[in-house]
């Protein structure tokens, strides 16, 4: 640690003599249980971020539509490829995860939804949700492709 | 900072077989994480194998059973035995709860004891709070008015009044809420975590205090207060079922209320 917590850190031993003290185990999943609460919420970081990568693949796609037929129709191939479906698909997936989980944060901010029995039922729900409205999504764009 | 594995010098290795004696039916392992300041060495996580017969159903009763018969330099924090000091609180099977309230049926398999996590330990089970506790005094814990007392009566409270402070007086602040907060342990030095800031809200929450204004203001900060992510680990594990994430949600809803 870099931080005022530092200081708590050195003790000292039977002797009087000062020993640096461990710090005791916390990460998730090892030392500490994942449960709906952490996963929900950790999931909603990674989604975020992945979503603001995948947004930059959307601007790239814009470029390329702009730049010409030439580099259109390299774009457009390389999302009509397993690769590009396969990003694709993760995209939208991570779209609606961070989507529903949203409005789960939307609901607490509003100061609804903090009970235990209430937080569990909304946390399964946001994984259903995610992953029929990504079916649905996919169901719909092959249908119209 | 986040920080994601423990210091060098903070990595567990195996420890001592404390073998349950030969006839014992029903045995249990009790893998404990053990830390001596005195011999220089990484913490070790040791295994006492207790026979369930000769036990009493609590963690709490299994360890002090070790304390007792396998090894006297086992040290934690225990006092009232029933769920009211908080003195117990510890990681048991991955998660924060009291000693003495989890009884050991509910854990399968290897019941795995830490002390509270992203902590300073003093020895084996034993935590340094001083940090929870300074926060704990920051926030003033105690009832602010100017207006004088009735000079031959208490401060009086309607029923209404007297109800909002249910779900914040019944912390026992044994700290399982703030030690098994991601946001806690990776801000901890400026983020007050969820035990200290539902004691706040007790106070900012208490008609009979008149300093409300100023509990708001100390609380507005990036880090103090919004480093709530609402991960609501800490409602998740409290022992006595209370609702800190919930504290959370309502002071910063005064925070919007008053800002009009």
């Amino acid at each position: 640690m870099k931080d005022v917590r530092e200081a708590l850190m050195i003790g000292r031993n039977s002797e009087g003599k000062l020993v640096r003290r461990p710090l005791s185990p916390f990460m998730l999943g090892d030392a500490y249980r994942f449960q709906i609460s952490s996963l929900t919420s950790i999931l909603h970081r990674i989604t975020g971020a992945a979503l603001g990568a995948g947004t930059i693949l959307l601007a790239l796609w814009l470029v390329c539509a702009v730049s010409g037929d030439e580099a259109f129709s390299i774009i457009q191939a390389f999302f009509a490829s397993w690769v590009g479906l396969a990003l694709l698909f993760l995209f939208t997936l991570a779209l609606f995860y961070h989507f529903c989980n949203g409005l789960r944060h939307l609901a607490w901010d509003a100061g609804k939804g903090f009970d235990l029995p209430t937080m569990h039922r909304t946390g399964t729900l946001v994984f259903v949700g995610a992953i029929v409205l990504t079916a649905v999504f996919w169901v719909i764009a092959f249908l119209v492709w | 900072m986040a920080q994601f594995s423990l210091p060098q010098n903070s990595k567990v290795g195996e420890g001592q077989t404390h073998k349950a004696a030969p006839g014992a039916k029903r045995v249990k392992a009790f893998k404990v994480y053990r830390w001596n300041p005195d011999d220089g060495q990484n913490p070790v996580m040791d295994t006492f194998e207790i026979d369930l017969d000769k036990c009493g159903p609590m963690v709490l009763d299994a360890i002090i059973k070790i304390k007792n018969e396998i090894d006297s330099s086992l040290t934690f924090r225990r006092s009232c035995r029933e769920g009211i000091c908080g003195s117990c609180a510890m990681n048991i099977d991955g998660t924060n709860t009291l000693a003495c309230l989890k009884p050991i049926a509910e854990i399968e398999g290897d019941v795995r004891i830490h002390p509270l996590p992203h902590m300073p330990v003093v020895k084996d089970l034993v935590p340094d709070l001083s940090m929870p506790y300074a926060q704990l005094r920051s926030i003033e814990p105690w009832l602010q008015a100017e207006t004088p007392p009735p000079p031959d009566a208490e401060r009086l409270q309607s029923r209404e009044e007297r109800a909002e402070l249910d779900g914040l007086w019944e912390c026992i602040l044994c700290f399982c809420c703030s030690t098994a907060c991601p946001s806690y342990w990776w801000n901890g030095d400026r983020y007050l975590g969820p035990a200290v800031l539902l004691q706040a809200y007790r106070w900012i929450a208490d008609s009979r205090d008149e300093a409300t204004g100023k509990r708001l203001d100390a609380l507005e900060d990036p880090f103090k207060l919004y480093r709530c992510h609402t991960i609501m680990n800490c409602t998740q594990t409290c022992p006595k079922s209370l609702n800190p994430a919930q504290a959370i949600g309502r002071i910063r809803q005064l925070m919007l209320e008053r800002l009009g």
